[in-house]
């Protein structure tokens, strides 16, 4: 196994289905298989995407003032180890083609912890959510955010001290709305002046980041596979298939994550 | 004439066509059918990554600045450019068979068709379409 | 030409190659060779049995409901349990029988054998697409056991996240269903643009492909959002989200966009395969060129297309804005377009046609007369004036048993009657096939052509109870389907006659020229046996009848003239 190991262009098993002519008609069949999946993943987020425009269209003051309640760094950390998965990811792809099974190996585990440390993030966030009761629909605790709010006043741990600018964009805002109650103070810091059915950005944010934390673990089930069979001397220059549509599945997920990540914690 | 059309061009006569592919011309050369990988330079990769955190960084800050309505479509356009980035470089992309960049993109705009009609709905609404007749928004 | 001549005897007994006899049903036996087969034809066959076992299910509940609604007020059950009927009918009808039914059941068979191919691309993915079916079936069948539901098989919102019932198993069987769906989508389209033999470009396809592609495009497109749909109405009822409630300040309306997003779209899943089946069946049974090739290929894009632009003419009533209703009624027209396209090609392909009245050609002649009629009653639905009068009356229903029943089980029937000789090497009577289409045929329009009469006159859909005047019509709808189950039970009975005392089929009794015929009635395990001639789909000229063989054998002489 040593010296296979250290073949730099080492081929890995493979072997061609019956039904195929070739490798690469074999290849094509599973990689646009891949792609088509990938499609039926984008539309699925889409109808979330859609409920989310629904409602911010409808309902601007909900998510200006709601947002103030996530954690925007931790998003953008989260988005930060995202982000680097993914180029380790690529990168094992590259390894994979190249036939370098030992970088692949140690790639493949880096994108796993990738994966652990954004669950972990996201576990943190979830806690802080879940302790102060900003819970989707019905279980969201309004007795609670009015503690929080007359609690933390203007020093919100949760988001940034709000700025003037941010505040009168948002009582324009619900000035439109006729919301002529809550144009004094936009970020709600009077407990009196929390809007309507914040709830709902709730119930949205955590079935989209629910959703897409599933598919992250889902992800991360498909790399601890890869990673074992490449530990098995799977992959070489003549079979990454696998690893190329792991890869591609775990940049979907990356994907749409970049779009969550403004729409759910940078709303200005 | 759609007869016409279709006969366009001979069929083969008496081939052997067990599964041999017609989108895959390089099947009679020897070795054409196998894998030809293209690995991403790492230098483009690291590139790409080292883009994506600098746009991170761009869309945070850029929620500092007031913009008034424009902030939410700089936010969906820095990050539609980082989403390219990568579709294209990390996801191949660039270098694949162009129908898997259509499927992509036809998911996109079906998903832009959706949210696109509903919205129509939505900003069409006539709560009051017959004055006093329609359910009115509780206060 | 003498390679040609030669290859032709050789398949022409159709057992070369391999022990006399051998073929995909009986070279591996035991439950395991048949529960965790790859074999894309094993796999269309257990789904066939799987999708008629839900056609009978939901068959029953149509019947029960029929029956209930003989007599006004309490027939044979109470109003509860008539509203559980009705909608494990629709349920069981939609996700278990209709939507697989001719992709999953007759595609599989027919797919891989229509590109001269051995099998699918992906046959992993195909028997996991069956498994995944089974699973939901399992899951819906429990959802009935435990209670059902009584929502309607549309789950609209705010009643479906407060009535009572299995709810949430139901959408969790429909959220399964649906994967199956996509996988068997994501297959066929892998497999059309993978698989086609050289020389078989775009054009050259059968129609059939064309359909099977442009469903599968809808398939993997639409079902995500039905997914997403299902999700989020459990998440309503389980978790309390606020999306779709409006006690939340949720939007139940938001829920209609979402559930036509799939839907109307699915409704394209079920009758483009049909209308697929429909272009080979009425060119073979004509023996005659199809017509107007190209106009019925993209006109089978153009349904995929326009099928997710219509959605919202399921809401004209429904409080959506009154733009959104006049763009809606407007591109719903526009649909009626490619689909009188096709009826109109098919009309003309029959012009001057040698029409043999088999018993698949009556199934498929029955199909034109009833999707038209299902078409045309569409167009009353789409204009909006009408439409506010007609909605959600027995026209409704009507319209949309004409497209569904009449037009893809009429279909599906027609199809299974067409490749039932290739699928288990036994012909059937066709005398008693003939009869039971013609029953088939009575009974359906007796049951809905009086549904649109009383629809008209202003009986409203899905009521327990009804006025003295409706009685007359009520009656006539409930013989006319105790007509068509007996129909549907000859038509049982011939196929399985077939099976016990049938004919031995030869490899081409229908004398078609897409390829499946080509391989032996029914093929062996890896499909074709010698190699396979491409033609034309839809060139008669080579086949001959030959009466030793009992079946159509293709002269050599075509191959000179092509």
């Amino acid at each position: 196994m040593a010296s296979v190991a250290a073949n730099p262009r080492y081929e890995g098993k493979h072997h061609l289905a019956h039904h195929f002519d070739t490798r690469r008609q074999q290849f094509d069949s599973h990689k646009l298989a891949m792609w088509l999946f990938l499609v039926t993943e984008v539309l699925m987020f889409g109808g979330l995407f859609c409920a989310y425009t629904i409602y911010r269209a409808s309902h601007p003051e909900i998510f200006l003032f709601a947002h103030t309640l996530l954690d925007k760094n931790l998003g953008a950390v989260n988005t930060i180890v995202l982000l680097f998965s993914s180029f380790t990811m690529a990168w094992a792809v590259r390894a994979a083609m190249l036939g370098e099974r030992r970088r692949l190996s140690a790639l493949l585990a880096i994108t796993l912890l990738c994966g652990f440390g954004f669950l972990g993030i996201k576990a943190v966030e979830y806690n802080h959510k879940w302790q102060h009761g900003f819970l989707w629909g019905q279980h969201f605790a309004y007795a609670e955010l009015q503690d929080y709010l007359a609690g933390h006043g203007t020093d919100a741990a949760t988001g940034p001290a709000p700025d003037p600018a941010a505040d009168a964009h948002a009582a324009a805002v619900m000035a439109e709305l006729d919301l002529a109650a809550a144009v004094t103070v936009a970020h709600g810091h009077d407990p009196a002046l929390i809007p309507r059915n914040v709830h709902i950005f709730f119930g949205i944010y955590f079935v989209m980041t629910g959703l897409h934390g599933i598919h992250v673990l889902a992800g991360m089930i498909v790399i601890g596979w890869l990673l074992r069979r490449s530990l098995r001397g799977d992959f070489g220059t003549r079979n990454y298939t696998a690893v190329d549509l792991g890869g591609l599945y775990w940049h979907l997920v990356d994907l749409i994550w970049i779009f969550l990540f403004p729409l759910l914690y940078l709303i200005h | 004439m759609p007869e016409s059309d279709r006969s366009h061009r001979p069929l083969p006569a008496n081939r052997a066509v067990f599964g041999t592919t017609d989108t895959d011309s390089v099947h009679d050369e020897p070795g054409g059918g196998d894998l030809h990988p293209h690995p991403v330079p790492l230098w483009m990769l690291g590139g790409v990554f080292a883009t994506l955190v600098v746009l991170t960084v761009l869309t945070v800050a850029a929620t500092y600045v007031d913009l008034g309505r424009l902030n939410v479509w700089v936010a969906l356009a820095i990050a539609a450019v980082k989403g390219t980035l990568v579709a294209e470089i990390f996801m191949h992309l660039h270098w694949d068979r162009p129908f898997h960049r259509i499927a992509l993109l036809a998911a996109v705009a079906f998903v832009a068709l959706f949210i696109g009609i509903a919205m129509l709905d939505r900003v069409t609404y006539l709560p009051d379409l017959i004055p006093g007749h329609a359910p009115g928004v509780q206060q | 030409m003498n390679t040609g001549a030669a290859t032709i005897a050789d398949r022409s007994n159709g057992a070369a190659g391999r022990p006399h006899g051998e073929n995909y049903l009986n070279c591996a036996s035991g439950w395991r060779s048949w529960l965790f087969t790859l074999d894309h034809k094993r796999i269309g066959v257990m789904y066939l049995a799987a999708i008629l076992f839900s056609f009978f299910l939901g068959g029953i509940f149509a019947l029960l409901v029929r029956t209930e609604l003989i007599s006004p007020g309490h027939t044979i059950m109470d109003a509860d349990s008539y509203n559980r009927a009705f909608t494990l009918h629709g349920a069981i009808m939609t996700f278990l029988f209709i939507i697989p039914g001719i992709p999953a059941a007759l595609g599989n068979f027919v797919l891989p054998l229509l590109l001269g191919a051995k099998d699918v691309a992906l046959p992993r993915l195909n028997l996991a697409s069956f498994h995944i079916y089974a699973i939901g079936a399992v899951m819906a069948v429990a959802a009935i056991l435990l209670g059902g539901v009584d929502t309607g098989w549309t789950f609209y919102t705010p009643y479906s996240t407060t009535t009572s019932g299995q709810v949430v198993m139901v959408t969790l069987a429909v959220f399964v269903l649906g994967f199956s769906s996509i996988f068997t989508g994501i297959n066929f389209i892998v497999t059309i643009h993978k698989m086609r033999p050289a020389g078989m470009g775009w054009f050259r396809m059968p129609l059939m492909l064309w359909a099977l592609y442009a469903t599968a495009i809808i398939q993997v497109l639409a079902t995500p959002v039905l997914a997403i749909t299902v999700l989020l109405l459990v998440a309503e009822r389980v978790l309390g989200i606020g999306v779709f409630d409006p006690a939340l300040g949720g939007d139940p309306v938001l829920f209609q966009h979402f559930f036509w997003f799939y839907s109307h779209p699915a409704v394209y899943i079920m009758i483009l395969p049909a209308m697929g089946v429909i272009s080979e069946l009425i060119s073979t049974h004509s023996r005659k060129t199809i017509f107007g090739y190209r106009a019925i290929a993209y006109s089978s894009i153009a349904i995929a297309v326009f099928s997710f632009l219509v959605w919202g003419h399921h809401m004209f009533v429904s409080g959506q804005s009154p733009l959104a209703t006049v763009i809606f009624s407007a591109l719903t027209f526009s649909v009626s377009i490619p689909s009188a396209v096709k009826v109109f090609n098919w009309l003309a392909t029959m012009y001057k046609g040698a029409i043999k009245l088999e018993t698949p050609m009556v199934y498929a002649l029955s199909f034109i007369f009833l999707f038209g009629i299902g078409g045309l009653t569409g167009l009353f639905l789409a204009t909006l004036a009408t439409d506010v009068h007609l909605h959600d009356s027995y026209f409704v229903v009507a319209h949309f048993h004409y497209t569904m029943m009449g037009g893809v089980v009429i279909a599906f029937l027609a199809g299974i009657f067409h490749w039932w000789p290739k699928m288990f090497g036994r012909l059937f009577s066709q005398k008693w096939g003939n009869i039971g289409a013609v029953l088939v045929f009575a009974g359906f329009n007796l049951t809905f052509f009086s549904q649109f009469v009383m629809g008209s006159k202003g009986m409203p859909r899905r009521y327990y109870s009804y006025p003295p005047e409706f009685e007359i019509y009520h009656q006539l709808s409930t013989y006319g389907s105790y007509l068509l189950a007996v129909g549907l039970f000859v038509a049982a009975g011939v196929l399985l006659h077939s099976l016990l005392a049938g004919r031995r089929a030869p490899a081409n009794p229908w004398g078609s020229a897409t390829l499946e015929w080509q391989a032996a009635s029914p093929p062996s395990h890896h499909n074709f046996d010698g190699p396979v001639i491409l033609t034309d789909p839809y060139d008669y000229s080579g086949l001959v009848w030959d009466a030793e063989e009992q079946g159509f054998v293709r002269t050599a002489h075509e191959e000179v003239v092509r």
